[in-house]
């Protein structure tokens, strides 16, 4: 089988940034807490590959702990949407046409009425800003996507003859779903799931970019962004670093679904190519 | 049709009923006393009574639930804690710049999607289709506030063709409140420009590939032909969604935008809101915004229901 080329560009991508997030935990070229106003806002360097902002902090060091942030934060959204979307997805499916699946799919349908922004603002608001409440405020809005997506799947695989027969050989809807349709499933999750991902980057680093993601001192791309706004004049590069950042992970993430799903799914091949 | 309408208006009702229920009990419910959160944590009990009183936070959570709700109903959306005008007022003067900011960046998403995800799809796997592609792919991964930036940085400091942010109001005259505009309604619609390209082509490759294009090219026409009289047409249906869905996203969604910008518009509004912890203005302002959003989806139901009968009976 070919493996799609965007599924390399965008694998090697992402991997960049995941690598970066993952040698941030052991060892970053400086510490990112350590202000030193006496190195502010230096141009690149052999000490400072990105150079400084204006506290003196190095960009690099930065950029790697803002992966971790990141990425950490959305991977657990999704990790959230997954958790409750999928079994809703299920039990709608399995429901078809039912009380319950009416009720789940009118829930989904209204959570999507819901300006996905003005909520994640209001959640932190009320809550407090910190990076769990952006974790959960991105999480729910993930929930009906793979609720949608798993009974959109699922309900096309109830009608095939296997599950058929798994029903004359007795077993019930719930055993039926979690053996026979939730694998069948994972594919189409996978995809969703890498969807999600590069849009909870996008949704954290605006939630960080307004003061209401992780809070300070931990470092977060879209915080990075917001005090370079003020220093846009004079230290341009400080706006752009970060922002580069986001797009090459979301980029890396979009073109890794795109390749995963003409992998998983070659009806698609046609319509995409 | 009528039933259509009649189904899904029942179910318009409800929906308004669940988002106003659900927004009130987290606006004023879980933060405990809301008197209290809005005057945060120094306040003495005696301001706090007073403002309780000024709220109307005395009735029981039914009754002040029902009194919000006839009030929207009704026009009166309370008086804001920290302005001190009628939220109404507020609103209205703000959509004076979130409303031609959303229509501004939705005219020009659709004006640069509709011609490029057309020429991607008449020339799909040629090097014109992977351009667009790639540009559509980049399109979508940047973030809409940080392009705001580079916009600001390239047109505002480098070449001073726009003003970094600010808005001169209608007063000032039709060209100067659209050129305050220009810069953050390009920034709100190149990504769904972007999305809205690859929908179109998809939309139109998958329609390309049907029996009765087929049977017109088998008809004489030339490839354009048909896609500009049978296939088009067809691909419009998965746009008109999209296109429902944009709009209420950028009014919902300048709220980051409208910040770079500094544009008084209704996401500033309730930006602020939060930040001065007035729960009047975030509770109306949020429940007209999901109302909105509410209302335009069901419009493109309708719509859909109109232009295509076979939908109709899935409802």
């Amino acid at each position: 089988m070919r493996v799609p080329v965007q599924l390399v560009a965008g694998g090697a991508l992402a991997g960049v940034f995941l690598a970066l997030a993952l040698v941030s935990l052991v060892w970053t070229p400086h510490d990112v807490a350590a202000l030193s106003i006496a190195d502010k806002l230096r141009p690149a360097s052999a000490a400072h590959p990105l150079g400084t902002d204006h506290f003196g902090r190095d960009i690099l060091s930065m950029i790697m702990v803002g992966a971790r942030t990141s990425l950490a934060v959305a991977l657990l959204a999704v990790g959230i949407g997954m958790a409750a979307g999928v079994p809703l997805g299920l039990i709608a499916a399995a429901n078809r046409g039912g009380l319950i699946d009416e009720l789940v799919m009118r829930a989904n349908d209204l959570v999507f009425a819901f300006p996905s922004l003005v909520i994640a603002i209001l959640i932190t608001a009320v809550f407090g800003p910190s990076a769990v409440n952006a974790i959960l405020a991105i999480g729910i809005f993930n929930i009906p996507v793979f609720a949608r997506v798993t009974r959109g799947g699922a309900l096309s695989l109830w009608t095939l003859d296997y599950i058929l027969a798994a029903r004359v050989a007795g077993k019930g809807a719930a055993r039926i779903s979690i053996e026979h349709i939730l694998p069948n499933l994972l594919n189409l999750l996978i995809v969703q799931g890498t969807i999600q991902f590069s849009l909870g980057i996008l949704a954290e680093a605006a939630l960080s970019y307004v003061g209401l993601g992780a809070q300070p001192p931990t470092p977060s791309w879209g915080r990075m962004l917001a005090e370079a706004q003020t220093l846009i004049y004079t230290d341009p590069a400080l706006a752009i670093i970060p922002g580069l950042a986001i797009v090459l992970t979301v980029l890396g993430l979009n073109l890794m679904g795109d390749g995963l799903r003409d992998l998983l799914d070659p009806r698609l091949r046609r319509i995409r190519a | 049709m009528l039933r259509h309408a009649l189904s899904r208006l029942i179910s318009l009702g409800l929906s308004l009923a669940v988002a106003s229920l659900v927004i009130f009990l987290v606006i004023e419910v879980i933060p405990g006393d809301p008197a209290a959160y809005m005057l945060g944590m120094n306040a003495s009990p005696d301001t706090v009574a007073a403002l309780r009183r000024e709220l109307g936070l005395e009735g029981s959570l039914a009754e002040r639930y029902l009194g919000w709700v006839a009030g929207m109903l009704t026009g009166d959306f309370g008086t804001s804690y920290t302005y001190r005008v009628p939220v109404a007022q507020l609103v209205a003067d703000r959509l004076e710049v979130s409303l031609p900011l959303a229509l501004y960046a939705l005219a020009l998403s659709t004006a640069i999607a509709l011609p490029v995800g057309i020429l991607a799809a008449a020339r799909r796997g040629r090097a014109t289709d992977y351009g667009i592609i790639g540009a559509t792919q980049l399109g979508i991964a940047v973030p809409n506030f940080w392009f705001a930036m580079l916009l600001v940085l390239v047109f505002a400091v480098q070449l001073r063709w726009f003003n970094a942010g600010g808005f001169p109001g209608w007063e000032a005259g039709l060209g100067a409140g659209l050129k305050a505009l220009t810069l953050p309604a390009v920034a709100l619609a190149l990504p769904q420009a972007s999305i809205l390209a690859r929908v179109l082509r998809s939309a139109l490759i998958e329609t390309l590939g049907q029996d009765y294009i087929r049977t017109a090219r088998a008809r004489g026409l030339t490839e354009g032909q048909a896609l500009r009289r049978h296939a088009l047409r067809n691909a419009l249906i998965p746009v008109l969604t999209i296109l429902g869905l944009q709009f209420s996203f950028l009014l919902a969604g300048a709220i980051i935008i409208e910040n770079v910008f500094f544009l008084p518009g209704l996401g500033r509004l309730i930006f602020q809101g939060i930040t001065q912890r007035d729960l009047i203005v975030v509770e109306s302002v949020t429940m007209l915004l999901v109302a909105a959003v509410i209302l335009v989806t069901f419009l493109v139901d309708l719509a859909y229901a109109w232009a295509d009968p076979r939908l109709r009976r899935r409802a």
